[in-house]
């Protein structure tokens, strides 16, 4: 790292400290969630009564939110177009991180690109939405609208970057292959990539200690990924077992 | 129209979501638990002096054996889908009664307690202390809550405020703050066996005068036998049923199905309650004991099967915790299910055409059926999900000419709660519980005024109880309410095949 610039070092150091962050967090809770007891049997049912059904269930809640479709559409519409334009957004990110960039993935940029323009879109009738509904703006507070604010900025910013202050790209991709490598080299001093990268860095150390959070643990909710056989089955609470 | 010193909401049209009106139902308080029942239930007779510290680390000790709060505390994102799905936010407008404001009100102590974000940046992040105010909040607004899991059917993580509030309550017991009715009664369950604490003496009493009168009304010896060692089942009731009405009326309903099928069954006196509210404190050794109580009772009667009556909640702790805390049932029959509900025994006698029906004697009835919430989202029946819709609705159809389905959007899994469950049947939280019992009234009120009901079926004690005193302030007579097996009791033909 000596050949690297005061800039590039600072950056260096913060990547690797936010991606400490990142990971250790979310295993920490992670590993929480999972080595936490279910003392007792909860699914709310009708809930299948076994394993592949219970999968299958999960599996359909976590691809189309269809709970929240139950709860409400609105909610879902803005919801769900966020989270498929944000795999869309990550599609188009992994280019910058694998070399070399395997035939689909550079299939998919075009397709990949029209879903990051698209981003603020959602974010900002997320937005909207937690103004506008009187429910919604009680239960809001400063976290909630931080999290929206923080998205819509790096996708302001992404897109800034793409269109109207255009970075070097084979610079950027040096820089961060270099970062996923190990080996770091200077990271390119252009504005639009450091106000992007800086905020992308905030985003996932405040990710394990936020409500973001939602996106590991959704796969541990016990009245969810609990198999509805009480009577069949003899649960035992790891505690409570003499 | 029962008089109320408070205002009604209007079903005439159905219920819709309320502009929130904060502190709506703020004043409403319960009745605090004496010294007594507390330090018989293992809390602490008054409060303690370093009530906050001891709450905290009661909060933390249940973080560490409840998956479901450590997990929900963290990952609720208050999407807001769940804001307009409870029955008390519904009928009250108050926002701290929209299931993910009454988890805010624990989220904020763990915020500002256990995560770094509430440490550091506190009011931001809505952090607050476990200051005098929060703790009264906490008793007000999680005494608002009937645990129906209405809310975690429509939330994307399955979030449950039920489990919230459990462990709020949990948590304010282990310091000296409980509430009277629940604290009271589990004090009773536990000297005498049932809940209304009925000494043995009465409850032969009651026994003999009912088959006095079956024998009087059918000319047939009906029996309701007690403590009779040997019998082939062991049923247990909510205790509701041997004195209530119109509950009682399906206690004979019970005894008609077995007196038809030619199955000896018999009461237990050692274990003369269904009831297990040790679950609405959230109080894991209060319902281990109270249903280790059942399963001892079984063992010592020698009995083959373990079947059980009308009660919703008592229903999902039997369903889905018996076999936890009190099992192996060992003792039982394998070939039946532990606990067998007496829907399942009563419809699959239906099936075999084992019992002789006269569904003519209900023709004064048009009927519907109220999924009662314990029932509907904590248990099954049968053997396949959804079979706790099925099962008593089939009984129904068979009993009746009559049959009315309400609106799904109210029923089956989006049932509305009665507004008495989870610990709320208790006088002076009556205005929560007329309010909370709009959505499902209104619901009722429309296949009274569109397709001619008069009687809603039910097998939950709690709900019968509450309704039967709440539907009247909504110019609904309490006779509407009936058991399911009132109705089997009315068709069931006795005597020789």
């Amino acid at each position: 790292m000596s050949g690297l610039s005061p800039l590039s070092l600072v950056y260096v150091v913060l990547s690797y400290a936010g991606a400490a962050v990142f990971f250790g967090g979310l295993l920490h809770k992670l590993w929480g969630y999972a080595v936490t007891p279910n003392p007792l049997s909860i699914p709310v049912t009708p809930h299948p009564a076994t394993m592949g059904g219970v999968v299958a269930r999960n599996l359909i809640n976590i691809t189309l939110f269809a709970d929240l479709f139950k709860g409400n559409r609105w909610t879902w519409a803005g919801g769900y177009a966020f989270h498929v334009i944000l795999i869309a957004v990550f599609a188009r990110h992994l280019r910058l991180f694998i070399h070399p960039v395997s035939p689909l993935l550079a299939q998919i940029q075009p397709v990949a690109l029209l879903g990051a323009m698209l981003l603020p879109l959602p974010l900002i009738y997320l937005l909207i939405r937690r103004k506008a509904v009187d429910r919604y703006a009680w239960i809001s507070s400063p976290a909630d609208y931080f999290v929206l604010l923080l998205l819509l900025l790096i996708a302001l910013s992404g897109l800034g970057l793409r269109f109207v202050n255009h970075a070097d790209i084979t610079g950027i991709k040096h820089f961060l292959l270099g970062l996923v490598m190990f080996s770091p080299v200077d990271m390119p001093p252009h504005p639009a990539f450091i106000i992007h990268f800086t905020l992308a860095l905030m985003l996932a150390a405040y990710f394990p200690f936020s409500k973001l959070m939602h996106a590991g643990g959704v796969f541990f909710s016990p009245t969810r990924t609990m198999v509805d056989d009480p009577r069949e089955r003899r649960h035992i609470n790891p505690w409570a077992a003499k | 129209m029962a008089k109320a010193d408070f205002e009604i909401p209007d079903i005439e049209n159905g219920v819709s979501v309320p502009a929130i009106k904060p502190g709506a139902m703020a004043h409403v308080k319960y009745h605090a638990a004496s010294e007594a029942h507390l330090s018989k239930l293992g809390f602490p007779a008054k409060r303690v002096d370093n009530w906050k510290e001891v709450a905290l680390a009661k909060m933390n000790e249940l973080m560490g054996k409840y998956k479901s709060l450590k997990l929900f505390l963290d990952v609720c994102v208050k999407c807001g889908a769940c804001a307009d799905k409870c029955h008390y936010f519904l009928g009250t407008g108050d926002p701290n009664n929209m299931p993910v404001a009454r988890q805010e009100l624990m989220r904020k102590v763990y915020r500002k307690n256990f995560t770094l974000g509430g440490k550091l940046f506190g009011g931001l992040a809505r952090a607050e202390d476990l200051t005098e105010e929060v703790l009264r909040e906490w008793m007000t607004y999680f005494h608002q809550c009937s645990q129906c899991r209405r809310c975690s059917v429509f939330c994307p993580f399955g979030i449950d405020t039920a489990e919230i509030s459990m462990a709020a309550r949990e948590i304010m017991d282990s310091i000296g703050v409980g509430q009277k009715y629940t604290l009271e009664i589990i004090a009773k369950v536990h000297d005498t066996g049932n809940n209304l604490g009925i000494p043995k003496d009465a409850l032969i009493g009651t026994l003999e005068f009912l088959e006095e009168d079956v024998k009087e009304a059918t000319g047939v010896d009906v029996k309701f036998p007690l403590d009779q060692k040997g019998a082939e089942v062991m049923l247990i009731v909510p205790s509701a049923d041997f004195f209530s009405s119109p509950h009682v009326d399906s206690l004979v309903g019970y005894a008609k199905v077995f007196h038809a099928a030619g199955i000896s069954y018999t009461f237990s006196s050692h274990a003369s309650e269904f009831a297990n509210f040790g679950m609405f404190i959230g109080s894991y050794d209060n319902t281990k004991k109270i249903a280790t109580r059942i399963a001892d009772a079984g063992r010592e009667l020698g009995v083959k099967r373990i079947v059980v009556g009308e009660c919703g909640h008592a229903y999902r702790v039997a369903y889905s915790f018996w076999n936890t805390l009190a099992g192996p049932f060992d003792y039982l029959d394998k070939n039946h299910a532990v606990p067998t509900h007496i829907c399942e025994f009563t419809e699959e006698l239906i099936r075999r055409n084992a019992l002789r029906l006269d569904k003519s004697a209900n023709d004064e009835f048009t009927v519907t059926y109220h999924d009662s919430c314990n029932v509907a989202r904590a248990s099954r029946m049968g053997t396949e999900p959804g079979g706790q819709f099925e099962i008593p609705r089939n009984i129904l159809k068979a009993v009746c000419n009559k049959y009315v389905e309400m609106d799904p959007e109210a029923n089956r899994e989006k049932t509305f709660c009665c507004g008495g469950g989870g610990g709320l049947l208790s006088d002076e939280l009556l205005e929560v519980r007329v309010k909370g019992a709009a959505p499902k009234a209104a619901a009722l009120k429309e296949v009274m005024d569109n397709q001619g009901v008069n009687t809603m079926a039910m097998i939950c004690a709690i709900c019968k109880a509450q309704f039967t005193k709440v539907l009247p302030y909504y110019d609904i007579p309490m006779e509407a309410v009936a058991g399911v097996h009132q109705l089997v009791g009315n068709a069931i033909q006795l005597g020789g095949k």
